[in-house]
C-alpha cells in the first residue's frame, strides 16, 4: 500500500496487465545484486550500520533532515573514535514515501548488508513495517522520531518525543491559554488516529473539550470542509495533528480564510517538516512542543549546529527535532556498544537498558530501561514569523509516563506490543 | 440556515467544483480530442506550479509567473508530442505506458532541480468576510478562472481555424486529411494546448497546495475520475462532471468527514460508469 497515490485511476483489463507486466519488471530490477552476506560484527573492518529514511516523496518534509543528521552522526562518531576502535560504515537507503519499500530495505539491510543495527522510519506506519523484519532477523532497531507512544518491544528502542511528554505540555498550555474548545484536525493513519485519543484525554483533564475532530487522507491537500467547520463551530484552537508535505496546504488555506483572528493553532507535528520555513509570516503565532529548538541556548547546541552548518552550508533549513531525535538515537546506540564493548544484540540491550544518558543539542537525553524511551526536556514553542520559534518555557526531564506506566521490557521482556490509551 | 452560512457553503462547493474543472480540463482536451491517455498529466500539473515558483522567485509579479509557467509547460508538451507522442498514435496501451515512464522521469528531473522538499507560495489576495464567516477572495478567483477556462476551450474549438480543423480530425480524420487538413500539425497543437491547460493548473493550486515534485499524484487521480465520469464532451462532459462529483463531494465533506466525502466521489463515479458506461457525454455524440 503506497501513501502518494491518490484515488485510483480508472484501470481497463489491459491497464491491468500492463501495470501487472510493469511492476513485475521493477520489481526483479529491485531485488538484483543481491548476495555477497558479510557479517558486520566480526574482523576489524568497519561495522555496516543501516538507516532508511524517506528522502523522496511527500514525506522527505521530514526525512531530508533526518537522513542528514544520520551522516553527520556517523561522522562525528567515526571522528571521536568509532565504536570498540572500528569506523561506522553506513548503509542507507532511500524509502520514497513508500511503506512497501520499508518492508523490502530492511530485509536488505538486515540480511545482505548484516548491519550490527538498523535506524530509520519516519511515520507510525513505517516504523510498524519495519520492526517485525527486525524482529525477525534479529537486527536491533532504533525509531527515532515523534510518534503517538506506546511501542513495547524489547528489540526497538525509540528517541523520538511521545503524547506523555508532549501532549501533556501542549494540550493544557493550549487550553489556558487559548481557551478549553478544542478541534482535532488529523492525519488518517495510525498516528493522528491515535494522537486525537492523547488530545481528547489531556484535554479532559486540563478542563476543556474537543468539539470536533476531523480525519485527512495523507494525500489530500484540500480543506475546504475542515474550513468550513472551523467557522461553524468555532473552537478558541486547533491542534493540528497534520503529517507531510501535501497537508500544509491547510496552514495556507487557514491563513488565506482570515482564521488567524480568530483562533489559535496548537501542533505536535508543525515544525518537524520545516513547515514554518514554507510558510514564513504565516506561520507566526502557531504553537508548539518539542525536546529540541534551534533557538535553544546552550554550549552543547552551539557545537552542534557550528557542526551541522560547516557540514551542510549556513544556509541550511531549520534543524528540526526529528533531525536531533536521530543524532541522539546514534549516539545512545554508540555510547552504549562502547560501554558493552560489544556489538552482540542482546548485550548492547542490556547496556541501553541500564540507562545510557547523552548529553544532546536538546539537552541531556536518558535511556529509561523499561520502557525504551527517552526520558527528556520539553520546550514551549511559537512560530516567530521569521522561519524559525521563539522558545516560551522549558521543563527539564520529563519522563515518558504513559510507557512507563504500561510497559517493563526489564521484567517482561517478552512483551511486543504497542499500547493505547 | 443563516444567509451567511448559506454563502460560505456555496462558495466553498464551487471551489471544489472549480477545482476540478482546473485539474481535469487539460486531460478532457487531450483524451477527448485525441484519445491519448496521459499518464503524466499530474506531472504536467506539479511543472506548472514549480515554473510558477522560479518566476515569482526571479521577481515577476504572481499573475505573470502564473501565466508564463502555463506557457512554458505548453511548451514542454510540444516537445513531449514531437519527442515521444507522435511515434504511438493508436497505440493506447504504449501510450499509457510511454506517459507513465515520463511521469517518473519528470518527478526526478524535478527533484534534481528544485530538491526533494516541499516549497510554497503565500496565497495572493486576502480574505473577504460574509457576516460570521471569512473566505479567501482566491477561492472566488478559482471559480471565475474556471468558468474563463471553460469559455478558453469553447472559443478555440469553435472560433478558431485550428479548432475547426482538430474537431475535423477527431470526427472524421479520414474526410479531414482527403479535404487537406494536416493530422500531425493539429494533433502537435492539441497536445500542446491540453499541456497548458494542465500547467495552468498547477500555476493556480501552487498558492494554496504544498508545492512538492510529488504533488500531481494528489490530483491526477480525481482528474482522471472527472474526465472518464465525463466521457468524450471535453467542455460538457468535463464541466457536468465536474459540478457532479465536485456537489457530492463537497456536501458530503461538509456533512460529514472529508473522508466520507473522497468515499462518496468514488461510489457516485463508480454507478455512474455502471450505468453510462462511455460518460455522461458519451451518448450525446457531440464532441464539446
Amino acid at each position: 500500500m503506497t501513501i502518494n497515490k491518490g484515488p485510483s485511476t480508472p484501470r481497463s483489463p489491459r491497464q491491468v496487465q500492463m501495470g501487472l507486466a510493469a511492476s513485475m519488471l521493477l520489481l526483479t530490477a529491485a531485488c538484483g545484486g543481491g548476495g555477497g552476506a558479510q557479517a558486520g560484527d566480526d574482523g576489524d573492518g568497519p561495522i555496516k550500520v543501516g538507516s532508511i529514511l524517506d528522502e523522496t516523496g511527500p514525506l522527505n518534509i521530514y526525512g531530508t533532515a533526518m537522513a542528514d543528521a544520520t551522516k553527520l552522526a556517523i561522522k562525528d562518531i567515526n571522528e571521536s573514535g568509532g565504536v570498540l576502535g572500528r569506523e561506522l560504515e553506513l548503509v542507507s537507503y532511500d524509502a520514497q514515501s513508500d511503506n512497501a519499500k520499508y518492508t523490502q530495505y530492511a530485509n536488505q539491510a538486515a540480511q545482505r548488508d548484516q548491519v550490527a543495527v538498523l535506524m530509520g522510519g519516519v511515520t507510525s506506519a513505517s516504523r510498524e513495517a519495519v520492526r517485525p523484519v527486525a524482529e525477525r532477523t534479529e537486527t536491533l532497531y532504533f525509531y527515532n522520531e515523534q510518534y503517538e507512544g506506546g511501542v513495547c518491544d524489547k528489540n526497538t528502542f525509540n528517541t523520538g518525543v511521545v503524547p506523555s511528554q508532549q501532549l501533556a505540555a501542549l494540550i493544557p498550555y493550549a487550553v489556558e491559554n487559548f481557551g478549553p474548545k478544542l478541534y482535532v484536525v488529523a492525519a488518517d493513519y495510525n498516528y493522528g488516529q491515535i494522537s486525537a485519543e492523547w488530545v481528547k484525554r489531556y484535554a479532559e483533564e486540563a478542563g476543556g473539550e474537543v468539539v470536533d475532530t476531523e480525519f485527512i487522507p495523507l494525500e489530500s491537500s484540500e480543506f475546504g470542509s475542515v474550513i468550513n467547520g472551523l467557522q461553524t463551530s468555532k473552537p478558541d484552537a486547533v491542534i493540528s495533528l497534520l503529517v507531510g508535505g501535501n497537508h500544509i496546504a491547510f496552514y495556507r488555506q487557514f491563513a488565506s480564510a482570515g482564521l488567524g483572528e480568530s483562533m489559535e493553532i496548537a501542533s505536535p507535528t508543525f515544525g518537524l517538516g520545516n513547515e514554518q520555513g514554507v510558510l514564513s509570516n504565516e506561520a507566526e503565532g502557531i504553537t508548539v512542543a518539542f525536546p529540541y529548538f534551534q533557538e535553544l541556548e546552550s554550549d552543547a547546541n552551539a557545537e552542534f549546529l557550528e557542526m551541522w552548518h560547516a557540514e551542510y552550508g549556513d544556509d541550511y533549513p531549520y534543524v528540526t527535532d526529528s533531525a536531533v531525535a536521530v543524532w541522539n538515537g546514534w549516539h545512545l546506540w554508540a555510547e552504549a556498544a562502547n560501554a558493552a564493548d560489544s556489538l552482540e544484540r542482546e548485550v548492547v540491550i542490556d547496556e541501553l537498558e541500564s540507562g545510557v544518558t547523552y548529553d544532546g543539542p536538546g539537552g541531556t537525553v536518558t535511556m529509561d530501561g523499561p520502557s525504551h524511551h527517552l526520558v527528556q526536556n520539553i520546550a514551549i514553542g511559537e512560530g516567530n514569523g521569521e522561519n524559525g520559534f521563539e522558545v516560551l518555557s522549558t521543563e527539564e526531564s520529563v519522563p515518558p509516563s504513559f510507557e512507563q506506566e504500561v510497559c517493563d521490557l526489564v521484567s517482561e521482556p517478552d512483551t511486543n506490543q504497542q499500547f493505547t490509551p | 440556515m443563516q444567509m451567511d452560512a448559506l454563502i460560505n457553503l456555496a462558495v466553498s462547493l464551487l471551489t471544489t467544483v472549480s477545482i476540478l474543472v482546473i485539474i481535469s480540463i487539460g486531460l478532457a482536451v487531450v483524451f477527448g480530442m485525441m484519445g491519448v491517455i496521459n499518464l503524466a498529466h499530474g506531472e504536467f500539473l506539479m511543472l506548472g506550479a514549480f515554473f510558477t515558483l522560479s518566476g515569482y522567485r526571479a521577481g515577476l509579479n504572481i499573475w505573470l509567473a502564473m501565466i508564463v509557467a502555463a506557457l512554458g509547460v505548453g511548451l514542454v508538451g510540444l516537445l513531449v508530442e514531437r519527442l515521444l507522442i507522435q511515434f504511438l498514435y493508436g497505440r493506447l496501451a504504449a501510450t499509457m505506458l510511454a506517459t507513465w515512464g515520463l511521469s517518473l522521469i519528470l518527478v526526478q528531473v524535478v527533484v534534481l532541480i528544485y530538491g526533494p522538499s516541499t516549497q510554497g507560495l503565500r496565497t495572493p489576495l486576502g480574505t473577504m468576510r460574509v457576516g460570521d464567516y471569512s473566505m479567501s477572495q482566491y477561492n472566488l478567483l478559482l471559480i471565475a478562472v474556471a468558468v474563463a477556462l471553460l469559455g478558453l476551450v469553447f472559443v478555440v474549438f469553435t472560433r478558431t481555424k485550428y479548432g475547426t480543423k482538430a474537431r475535423a480530425a477527431t470526427q472524421l480524420p479520414h474526410m479531414a486529411a482527403a479535404v487537406g487538413v494536416n493530422a500531425k500539425m493539429t494533433n502537435m497543437l492539441t497536445f500542446a494546448f491540453g499541456a497548458t491547460l494542465a500547467g495552468a493548473a498547477g500555476a493556480l493550486l501552487a498558492p494554496v497546495a504544498g508545492v512538492l515534485p510529488g504533488m500531481g499524484q494528489a490530483y491526477v487521480g480525481r482528474a482522471f475520475m472527472t474526465v472518464v465520469v465525463g466521457g468524450p464532451g471535453v467542455l460538457t462532459g468535463t464541466a457536468s462532471s465536474a459540478a457532479l462529483l465536485g456537489t457530492v463531494d463537497s456536501v458530503v465533506s461538509n456533512a460529514f468527514t472529508s473522508f466520507l466525502g473522497t468515499a462518496a466521489l468514488l461510489l457516485v463515479a463508480i454507478v455512474l460508469l455502471r450505468f453510462l458506461p462511455t460518460g455522461i457525454s458519451g451518448r450525446s455524440g457531440r464532441q464539446l
